[in-house]
């Protein structure tokens, strides 16, 4: 390997690149027309535009998630808020006498965005007040969400048909789905909030050791209760597109494992679930490459059930290549035989700080 | 006693990081029944010499060979097994298991695949019982002071069946008693035959104990010695290289005197502050420019009242004035608010975040008060840490290396450069010498006389009473939780009154009432 290749290597997202290049590939491969874009009325179509469309939710879940896992928490309950905030918009834009109005649409944004907020905020009260493990806390309402969005649509799938509404899942912006741009505002706006102040070093510090963070003086606990507000804002967007793209609300299955999902792209994309460094490009990449398997399998015709099972072992591989135990055995089995004194620098086999 | 073979020869040892050269071709030798001393600067290497030879890390260049034949370790399990037992520089426990888990853990005494509970807590006892520690084997440890800590630390180690001992630093956060328990544990052991590798900053801990001395400076070895044929100072000079001066001009320094700074409303005044199953309720004064010392013994609350002063721990009683303004002290956020600041003496839990780099850990305190809106530019950041690296000499001097790749004195020196710079008006300091090698230390005395002859007001503890002694105007005596005795640091205190202060503390304290 020369130099060059090796500093490449070393790069964080060399990986998550790597991987989905090589899912592009192998799709072209199986599928020779996979990466045609065609122009028609104006607007670009083609699979790898789809990717991108299909792919704009996770990334909006996926970017309040890294921040949650930077804290060195998790929210189980993105899914669920998806949901309740989609049920609430389609809800009230259904009960509306001009379901077009942009007052409507936007109203029915506003009130489903607040109530995400309020979930947002009870998550954060759990975790950082009352101080109850997070994957408990948010566990509560991953299962009570999805009563919550079943009361909210008394139980049936509320179906709309509102120009403005969907188009926030399939409108068009500059030859491009609309979903595209609202994914990449939102990405640069949290980018800009926490790079471009202290916010981003202060919640990685959070995350890193919580008890030496109060001590300078961070107030740990706000910056907890802070994070869980914005992961469930960002999954009420979410929410609002999953809809959008239906035209449809259903409790039981809108968003429905998008969490797992979530929580797959932050890790392959290299904030580690210990908490402490966020990398946000990463999530966005970890998000294009599970989006490109979820399309893979359905392009190869895979069942849904075999698909969930595929993502799940994903996870638990990348989470193994993330554990620096499991990558120094690998390493040691690799170098194997007796040790040889010469050998090239070895990988660190286990923490212990200086 | 150096007449039969080694039992462990290291050569040619080799060990990079990136961008840093830890070891270079190394050479280390250990006999049986000797205690050896393992010496050098901040960042010399000490510590990953132990991690290679325990294969923490694995090595680049060399060879390891216990007893006869030639091992690589995966990791320090193994080399537990096989004879090599080490308490790490860092001390890790298990925060949230028990003392007697902690003992124990991977080696517990069973009977038929069970845990023998029972015999577990019993054995514990017993062990502690050798280091003269009478404590509650139950409790979880987090509940333990450092020093207790280190001590959990030490008994497991020393319950292995070893050939080899490795300590790194384990005197560190003990006073002079625990030291002293822990020598004639050491003498003990080495009496029976095994080698001991010691590495301590305490230069007459070495000559209390070490039969021979190798000393490293820059990941390169100096020479290996025995006790007798290096003197002092010339140990000095071989850690550092050249002749150390700052250490003399501070011995010659005059007593402080505490009228010069007392007077006029103190800055911080505290009156029967105290928290239940902490501290006993206390009352103490600093005024701006004064340096007030907290001696005791382990556990006596010398920390425990410190954070009371930072709101790190909520006083359940008592009155607190800030410059002559009543207030409380609630949390840390509004300590510092008043310009007080808390560099801890558990730099793993409560100082450093390893993964932020030595930029963000040194800016950290300073930006949490700005909030974090207003990122301080980059430029002045830049110009901060620059001064402090040079201030402090941090090697490496890189400021954007993550702080876990730093050696434990190096860290610590980071954590001193938060806290500095911020400037506050109060600092308090817990043991902020602790793992600072002789030359640093002298300079951070030397930087605490300065800044409180600025005008910063310091509260200073650490297990070296001469140390305390050397930089106080008052001495408050500390013991069984309690605030004993205040001492004028005068021509007639020196650490033997000290001492006996803290010995025969209650009658002092009914006497100055
Ligand atoms: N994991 C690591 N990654 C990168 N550099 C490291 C790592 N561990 C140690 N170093 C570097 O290796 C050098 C030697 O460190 P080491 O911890 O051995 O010093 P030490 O002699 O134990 O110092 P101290 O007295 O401060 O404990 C230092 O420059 C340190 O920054
Ligand atoms: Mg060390």
């Amino acid at each position: 390997m020369n130099e060059r290749l090796r500093s490449m290597a070393s790069h964080r997202l060399f990986w998550p690149v790597a991987v989905l290049v090589v899912m592009l590939a192998v799709n072209t491969i199986y599928r020779p027309g996979f990466l045609a874009v065609e122009v028609n009325n104006g607007h670009l179509y083609g699979t790898p535009i789809d990717i991108l469309r299909l792919s704009a939710p996770l990334i909006l879940v996926g970017l309040g998630m890294t921040l949650v896992i930077s804290t060195g928490g998790i929210d189980l309950s993105v899914g669920s808020i998806c949901a309740i905030s989609g049920a609430i918009a389609c809800l009230h834009i259904s009960q509306a006498p001009d379901q077009n109005s942009l007052v409507t649409v936007f109203t029915a944004l506003a009130m489903a965005l607040g109530a995400a907020l309020v979930l947002g905020a009870w998550n954060g009260v759990l975790v950082s007040v009352i101080g109850i493990q997070p994957i408990i806390a948010t566990l509560i309402l991953m299962v009570a969400g999805r009563g919550l969005a079943q009361l909210v649509t008394e139980g049936q799938i509320i179906t709309i048909n509102s120009g403005p509404y969907r188009a926030l899942g399939l409108g068009h912006l500059l030859t491009l789905p609309l979903a595209i741009f609202i994914a990449l505002g939102a990405a640069l706006l949290i980018a800009a909030l926490t790079r471009r102040t202290a916010l981003g070093m202060i919640i990685e510090s959070v995350g890193g050791n919580r008890e030496a963070s109060r001590l300078a003086g961070i107030r740990s606990a706000r910056m907890v209760f802070l994070v869980y507000v914005v992961s469930a804002a960002c999954a009420a967007v979410a929410g609002f597109m999953m809809t959008a793209n239906v035209s449809s609300a259903d409790g039981n299955n809108a968003g429905l494992w998008v969490e797992l999902d979530a929580i797959l792209a932050v890790v392959i994309g290299g904030t580690s679930l210990a908490g402490g460094r966020f990398y946000l490009s990463g999530t966005i990449l970890g998000a294009l490459i599970i989006q490109t398997l979820t399309t893979t399998v359905y392009a190869m015709n895979i069942s849904p059930q075999t698909a969930l099972l595929f993502k799940a072992v994903v996870v638990i591989a990348v989470c193994l290549i993330q554990a620096p135990e499991f990558r120094a055995k690998l390493g040691r089995r690799r170098r194997g035989g007796p040790p040889s004194p010469s050998s090239a620098p070895q990988p660190q086999k286990e923490e212990v700080t200086a | 006693m150096t007449d039969s073979r080694p039992v462990l020869t290291m050569t040619g040892i080799s060990k990079s990081f990136p961008g840093v050269r830890a070891l270079h071709n190394v050479d280390f030798r250990l006999f049986p029944g000797e205690v050896h001393a393992l010496m050098g600067e901040n960042g010399a290497g000490k510590s990953t010499l132990i991690k290679v030879l325990t294969g923490v890390y694995g090595i680049d260049e060399g060879t390891i060979t216990l007893g006869d034949e030639q091992v690589a370790f995966s990791g320090p399990m193994q080399a537990s097994a096989a004879g090599v037992s080490t308490v790490y520089q860092e001390v890790n426990l298990c925060p949230n298991l028990s003392v007697a888990e902690n003992i124990f853990i991977g080696r517990e005494p069973r009977l038929l695949g069970a845990v023998r509970w029972g015999e577990v807590r019993r054995r514990a006892r017993q062990l502690l019982t050798r280091l003269d520690l009478d404590i509650d084997v139950t409790a979880p440890v987090a509940s333990y002071s450092l020093a207790v800590q280190q001590m959990v630390a030490i008994a497991r180690a020393i319950d292995v069946q070893a050939r080899v001992l490795i300590l790194d630093e384990p005197t560190s956060s003990l006073d002079a008693t625990e030291v002293a328990q822990l020598f004639r544990v050491m003498r003990q052991l080495r009496d029976e035959g095994i080698a001991i590798l010691f590495v301590t900053h305490f230069l007459d801990q070495v000559y209390g104990i070490a039969d021979r001395i190798t000393v490293l400076r820059n990941g390169t070895l100096v020479g290996e010695y025995p006790i007798a044929e290096l003197p002092q100072l010339a140990l000095v000079e071989k850690m550092i290289g050249k002749e150390l001066d700052v250490l003399e001009r501070l011995e010659e320094q005059p007593r402080r005197e505490l009228a010069a700074v007392e007077g006029g409303t103190p800055f911080v005044a505290v009156s029967e502050l105290g928290r239940k199953g902490a501290v006993a309720p206390f009352s103490l004064t600093i005024h701006a420019g004064e340096v007030v010392g907290l001696a005791g013994l382990l556990g006596s609350g010398r920390t425990e009242a410190a954070r009371l002063f930072f709101g790190a721990d909520r006083a359940d009683r008592g009155e607190v004035t800030v410059n002559g303004k009543p207030t409380s002290l609630r949390n840390p956020v509004q300590a510092i608010e008043y310009g007080i600041g808390f560099c801890s003496e558990n730099r793993r839990a409560e100082g450093i975040i390893p993964d932020l780099s030595v930029r963000e850990n040194m800016i950290l305190a300073m930006q949490a008060a700005r909030g974090w809106l207003r990122p301080i530019p980059r430029r002045r950041q830049d110009e901060l840490v620059e001064q402090y690296i040079k201030a402090l000499s941090i090697r490496p001097a890189n400021p954007d290396v993550p702080v876990r790749n730093l050696s434990g004195g190096n860290q610590q020196k980071v954590l001193l450069a938060r806290w500095l710079i911020t400037e506050p008006r109060l600092l308090i300091l817990d043991e902020p010498t602790r793992g600072i090698d002789i030359g640093a230390k002298a300079e951070i005395q030397k930087l605490v006389v300065q800044l409180s002859d600025g005008g910063m007001a310091v509260l200073f503890i650490s297990a070296e009473l001469e140390e305390v002694l050397r930089l106080s105007h008052k001495v408050a005596v500390m013991r069984d939780r309690e605030m004993v005795a205040q001492l004028d640091n005068d021509d007639t205190v020196d650490a033997e009154r000290v001492m006996q202060t803290i010995a025969s503390g209650s009658t002092r304290k009914e006497a100055s009432q």
